[in-house]
């Protein structure tokens, strides 16, 4: 089990705080949404960087960023660590 | 395919009557199997979904119930242009989809039934076939946008939701939290289809047709350089040869096949292919599958990288725009190998068209982007000789035209 | 002393309307984007939330040192339902109903994961309305309202705002237009 940033892509804008807060996990793209620097979608975040993950989940303006337990092998998350209230986001 | 493999395939079509009484008639009246007996069969007969995705249905029809209150949809958007299968289906056989509805009702628990498909099917056969009925769940139609994404399965709860048929976020997945916060079943309509008969004439029967790993039948649309286009009911596991020739043949000599639609992978055509089954390990290796049953024919008078070119465009617009990469990456990846299929690309384009595709995998709500990009992929590898071609200038069909469109 | 705490309250008050000027622009800053020379843009929503804080507590030194002062006649009553104080009532009541809407900005943000992204967006967008009416009442109700040095203030308040929403205008919004094709006919099934 490890601590996951999980990213909801119908939120996110690319308003580009997150990758300026955790530049060790996140750079961004061309056209400024958060690219994982390791492949993963949702990149494992390390203890020392969960601070500042904590951080950037808080600080999105659009509320795009959860941290979530997930098992290693899978992609399904298991327990919502902190996250903004999980809706149907609609415009 | 021999007459008599031919013969036993028309199970769905051969189901077909108008009237629910008629319909009644020829199978019997809807059985009286309990919830628990109707998953266990659904997985014994290993039938998977037919809406493009090939769940294990008993797997997803178990885990629905698990947690009560639940509501079934029947999926029949078919947002694929090159798919026709649910409208015939709809239009042909409804009761066959209804009992298939009736029957997931009670697998899963649900006190809530929808029936999901375009206006115009909804208005004609389905509301006359949802009159003569008296289900246990009544059943509510919502019309679907002709949209490709109307179909993707959070974007059917997000419509009947009464929001805008766009796929969500997820987690939670549907089958956790979909329709009014409940867990949703949703269901392509050939899939309940078979649900109806399976459930009447048992696993066994449902086995004797079709191979191990693709058992029953399924219905698949052909299309393209074929001399009968149309939605065909075969044995899975069918030789590709044999679908053709199903479909009267080439109309010309062909080039590749198009197997499981825009988000599948082109099979180039020899005699060697024709051998292959239309199942889910032989194709594999082509990033293809039976998915929805989709093959489009592709004949030699066609060029590979300008019919991927154009299938890239048509997708790029298609996406919901809800997600920067796919909103942003799709039309840059359409307009690259646009450049590449008329001529005018050079080798850094085919450089900055893989580093895109790279960069829109995984990246959004839903498989859109993953989709087109395995297109582009399969595109980029069954024509590889073709990209070489038109790097040079030139291309096998004809000359090419760089500075203006070219077909 | 009373003249004092006359000094004092409005000097407050114009503090606080020219520091929540820049939060507005501030908060434009991050909607837009893009970072500013030097900062980040997690500074610029960060120095955005400080200063709401900052002018927050001028503006509760503005309505403090007026509740004790007997020449604006505020009653405690007034400092939150607007309209009816006794001095320039209509004028006097902008203010409340901007402390009113500072104070719904402020509490919401602060809950913002708690609420959702949608209710959030929607509060906030009160700061468009709140700003303008804030602005009102430091011009009607002052008695420095319509002097030059003020109106100074208030111009390039204005000036700010005007230019950041300018410049998001220009920014925000330029997606790449993708008309949607029609499918290859030759690829495009039986339709």
């Amino acid at each position: 089990m490890s601590t996951r940033l999980a990213i909801d892509w119908t939120r996110c804008e690319g308003r580009g705080l997150c990758h300026e807060l955790l530049p060790e996990l996140l750079t961004a793209d061309d056209w400024g949404y958060p690219l994982s620097r390791n492949g993963d979608p949702s990149p494992r975040v390390p203890s020392p960087l969960r601070e500042h993950a904590e951080q950037a989940v808080l600080d999105c303006p659009r509320l795009a960023l959860r941290l979530i337990d997930a098992p290693d092998a899978q992609e399904v998350p298991q327990r919502r660590v902190m996250d903004a209230p999980a809706r149907h986001a609609r415009r | 395919m021999t007459t008599t493999e031919m013969a036993t395939a028309m199970r769905l079509s051969g189901a077909a009557a108008g009237s629910y009484r008629a319909h009644l008639d020829q199978l019997g009246p809807l059985p009286d199997v309990p919830a628990h007996r109707l998953i266990a069969m659904t997985a014994d007969a290993g039938l998977t979904g037919r809406g493009g995705a090939a769940f294990p249905t008993g797997r997803k029809l178990a885990s629905v119930s698990e947690h009560g209150r639940a509501v079934v949809v029947a999926n029949g958007a078919e947002g694929e242009p090159a798919s026709s299968k649910d409208r015939a289906l709809l239009g042909q056989a409804p009761h066959l989809v209804l009992d298939g509805l009736a029957l997931a009702a009670r697998a899963v628990g649900a006190t809530s039934a929808y029936l999901y498909a375009p206006a115009d099917l909804l208005d004609g056969k389905v509301r006359t076939a949802l009159k003569e009925r008296r289900d246990a769940v009544r059943v509510r139609t919502v019309a679907s946008a002709d949209t490709f994404i109307s179909g993707q399965e959070s974007a059917v709860v997000s419509a009947i939701n009464g929001y805008e048929a766009l796929p969500a976020s997820q987690p939670p997945p549907v089958y956790q939290r979909g329709v009014g916060g409940r867990p949703t079943l949703v269901q392509n309509v050939e899939t309940l289809a078979h649900l109806a008969l399976l459930a009447r004439y048992g696993v066994d029967w449902f086995r004797q047709v079709g191979s191990h790993e693709e058992p029953g039948t399924r219905l698949v649309t052909v299309s393209g350089a074929v001399r009968s286009p149309g939605v065909y009911e075969i044995p899975g596991g069918t030789a590709l040869g044999d679908l053709v020739d199903h479909a009267g043949g080439g109309a010309e000599p062909l080039q590749a096949l198009l197997i499981g639609g825009y988000h599948g992978g082109w099979v180039p055509w020899s005699d060697r292919m024709a051998a292959l089954p239309h199942a889910r390990a032989a194709l594999g290796p082509y990033d293809a599958s039976p998915g929805a049953g989709v093959v489009i024919a592709l004949g030699a008078s066609h060029c590979g990288l300008q019919a991927g070119a154009d299938i890239a465009a048509y997708l790029a617009g298609q996406s919901a725009r809800q997600c920067g990469p796919c909103l942003n990456g799709l039309p840059a990846v359409a307009g690259h190998l646009t450049d590449l299929a008329a001529g005018r690309a050079g080798s850094r384009t085919v450089h900055e068209l893989e580093r895109i595709v790279g960069l829109v995998e995984g990246r959004g709500a839903c498989n859109h982007p993953d989709g087109t990009a395995r297109l582009v992929r399969s595109t980029m590898r069954a024509f590889a000789a073709e990209v070489d071609l038109h790097l040079a200038g030139r291309c096998s069909v004809g000359p090419l035209r760089p500075r203006g469109g070219r077909r | 002393m009373t003249d004092a705490l006359w000094y004092f309250g409005r000097g407050a008050g114009v503090s606080a309307l020219v520091l929540f000027t820049l939060v507005v622009v501030l908060g434009i800053v991050v909607r837009i984007g893009r970072p500013l020379p030097g900062l980040p843009r997690f500074t610029v929503a960060a120095v955005h939330r400080t200063t709401s804080l900052t002018a927050l507590g001028f503006l509760v030194l503005h309505v403090g040192t007026l509740l004790f002062d007997p020449y604006a006649q505020l009653r405690i009553f007034d400092t939150v339902v607007p309209f009816f104080g006794a001095y320039r009532p209509i004028w006097q009541g902008l203010g409340t109903l901007a402390l009113d809407l500072v104070l719904l900005l402020i509490a919401s943000s602060l809950l913002r994961h708690r609420i959702g992204l949608r209710a959030w967006r929607w509060l906030h967008g009160s700061a468009y309305l709140c700003w303008p009416v804030a602005l009102a009442h430091a011009v009607g109700n002052g008695t420095d309202g319509t002097s030059t040095w003020m109106l100074g203030v208030v111009g390039g308040c204005v000036a700010a705002v005007g230019s950041a929403l300018a410049w998001r205008m220009k920014i925000v919004g330029n997606e790449p237009e993708t008309a949607p094709v029609a499918p290859p006919a030759h690829l495009a099934g039986l339709r």
